[in-house]
């Protein structure tokens, strides 16, 4: 297997010289030991967060993962520009991360289940959700029922991606109906929350899955802690978000350790495929949208393609405006005197 | 003097005055559609639906006020109507929460879809909301689960559903109430992934950058049909919705009675099948070929 490289460190800012320092407990464990524990501290069990790609070394069996769905990517439909703008942001993120986009998925076995794993990655823009990640989703998922297999999805998100305003908004939309699809042909899903995972993902197919799990110490939460203190001025009860709150409210069957979470999943899967055989109903991906794969594209491509036209009909219509203001103002130029 | 110069100046300053302009264009409409004399879903259903019944409760443990639901005749047909309610005065504003619903009012809104597929009626909605509640109770009571599902149960209607945007769209407690077949919106409404003044505080680490947030996201009606995620967009008189409810409500009928009748011309499964591959649609990306610089990222794959 290829060695996987990771920037942990530099995600928790905390790193000494001969070690990984729990930045929960401040223990000292040598890197070897931290990484072959799952970057789990021997100390205190802190979770720390892992890249997509160490996830899928974890969870995958060696050599079974293949991605797909890699050349979908991102663009920038609203010139999105705050203090950098969207294109820049992204490149910086690529760089860092080593990834196209905050999610990876591709088809894969777990112990020697087959499946399509999908995994977001936190250090990629905050794990935000734009279109790239809402039809990468959308993909893995066709893919699970394509092939009658099961879709695991690892989950962490800071939440919509802004620089895509409502577009990444739909993606909630588009990413529910995606579990629809998978609800309505049978074809088994889990999802494990990591930390954090919470707005527009937390609110959609993350915990709409068959079963939810999550690690231990992961943050879930629609609105944060920051958001529920500036608008109700509510003190927040102890562990409010965490893993295990959530357990104990009812909205997650299990708190599962990273070492023991493959084991889990590949029991969950098994489990989940064990039903019965006896009625075609695992069959209606093709009939779901009523459409052929292809069809399908064709008509997306075409619907995308009259937007951008449409766009740009716009943006040659303001032009014209602006060549006729300004032949109008070289006659009269604003807050000047006329010559 | 140097004419070309005095004229690459005066385009510059031009160019600055139009940014400026378009700005203050997308803050005033911003403003518009949180005004507090702005029809609200009541407004609406008083002057759209005849014989209104309200229908209240999630079954489970509450009733929020926030999010009003009920059966009505629109236009002489039976309807479904769920709908966030924003109050006026500010005893109003308290009652509704200002239009943040709870997780109770998403699963009331849930009973009433499931309602309106068992009959055959219907759907409208309208959605008039700064966003869900961020409260502790609300989180704690499973909104993020609440609003996932009032999608995914919205999407499994073969009914027709027709939503709009009738003044502030915020989010996925919006969106919660909006996976429909049309989705209309008034001209003076917003509709937004965050509100602009959440964004400003994120990516410029200052609130008030708000009215260049806002014009960043792109959150009005002329912006979202150019996206495709609107189908209409419902006009104004002028100076907003509130200056003329009863001529709003008037465009309004038109367009939500011309959307059903093209809904009603598909059949059902075929509606339902349309409304999924709409959504599905969604967003903007590229299939390869024209992304930039990417050329460098490496596509993960384990060695066998
Ligand atoms: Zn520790």
């Amino acid at each position: 297997m290829t060695p996987v490289e990771v920037q942990i460190e530099s995600r928790n800012g905390a790193q000494a010289p001969s070690g990984w320092c729990c930045p929960e407990c401040g223990a000292l464990t040598e890197r070897g030991e931290w990484r072959a524990r799952s970057c789990v501290c021997p100390a205190c069990g802190h979770h720390a967060r892992i890249g997509a790609r160490d996830r899928i070394a974890q969870l995958a069996d060696p050599g079974s993962f293949s991605e797909e769905w890699s050349h979908l990517r991102t663009l920038d439909p609203l010139q999105f520009v705050d203090l950098e703008a969207y294109p820049e942001r992204t490149r910086t993120a690529q760089a860092a991360t080593g990834l196209t986009e905050a999610i990876v998925a591709g088809r894969a076995r777990i112990e020697n289940v087959a499946c399509v794993l999908a995994v977001m990655d936190f250090g990629f823009m905050g794990g935000s959700m734009g279109s790239v990640v809402g039809e990468r989703f959308f993909r893995a998922a066709e893919a699970a029922v394509a092939d009658r297999v099961p879709l695991v999805a690892v989950c962490s998100s800071g939440g919509a991606r802004m620089q895509e305003g409502v577009l990444s908004l739909m993606q909630m939309a588009k990413t529910t109906l995606a579990v629809d699809m998978l609800n309505e042909t049978r074809t088994p899903y889990v999802a494990v929350l990591v930390d954090p995972c919470t707005g527009g993902v937390v609110a959609s197919f993350a915990t709409l899955a068959d079963i939810c799990v999550a690690e231990p110490g992961a943050r879930l939460y629609f609105s944060g802690p920051r958001v529920i203190k500036e608008t109700t001025r509510e003190e927040l009860p102890d562990g409010f978000s965490s893993a295990e709150r959530n357990m104990a409210l009812g909205h997650l069957d299990a708190v599962v350790p990273r070492a023991e979470l493959r084991g889990r999943l590949a029991s969950y899967l098994r489990l989940l495929k064990g039903g019965a055989r006896d009625d075609e109903s695992g069959q209606v991906g093709d009939a779901w949208w009523g459409a052929t794969d292809v069809g399908r594209r064709v008509v997306g491509e075409t619907r995308r393609a009259a937007l951008r036209a449409r766009r740009r009909v716009g943006g040659a219509r303001r032009l014209v405006e602006k060549a006729a203001r300004r032949a109008q103002e070289m006659v009269s130029p604003p807050g000047g005197e006329p010559q | 003097m140097n004419l070309s110069e005095e004229i690459d100046r005066l385009q510059s300053r031009l160019s600055g005055m139009r940014h400026e302009a378009r700005r203050h264009d997308v803050w005033v409409t911003i403003e518009i559609s949180r005004h507090k004399d702005r029809p609200r879903t009541r407004d609406y259903i008083g002057s759209l639906i005849s014989g209104f019944e309200e229908l209240r409760g999630d079954r489970l443990r509450s009733d929020d006020p926030a999010v009003v639901g009920g059966l009505g005749w629109f236009e002489s047909r039976a309807v479904v109507v769920v709908g966030h309610q924003k109050g006026r005065t500010l005893n109003e504003q308290t009652a509704v929460n200002w239009g943040m619903a709870r997780p109770e009012g998403y699963r009331k809104a849930q009973r009433l879809f499931a309602l309106a597929e068992r009959h055959r009626l219907p759907v409208l909605t309208f959605v008039d909301t700064p966003g869900a509640y961020p409260g502790v109770a609300a989180e704690e009571g499973g909104q993020a689960r609440a609003i996932a599902e009032s999608m995914l149960s919205m999407g499994r209607l073969t009914v027709p559903v027709v939503a709009t945007i009738i003044g502030e769209g915020g989010s996925g407690g919006a969106l919660a109430l909006a996976v429909a077949d049309r989705v209309l919106m008034l001209e003076n409404a917003t509709y937004s992934v965050i509100s602009p003044e959440g964004c400003a505080a994120i990516l410029w680490r200052d609130a008030s950058f708000a009215p260049q947030a806002a014009e960043a996201l792109r959150p009005t009606a002329s912006n979202l049909l150019e996206l495709g995620v609107i189908e209409r967009v419902v006009p104004e008189p002028r100076g907003g919705a509130h200056h003329s409810p009863a001529a709003t409500a008037a465009r309004l009928r038109t367009a939500i009675s011309e959307s059903l009748a093209e809904l009603d011309a598909v059949p059902p499964a075929e509606r339902r099948r349309q409304r999924r591959l709409r959504f599905r649609q969604l967003g903007e990306w590229s299939e390869g070929a024209g992304a930039y610089g990417l050329s460098a990222v490496p596509i993960i794959e384990t060695e066998p």
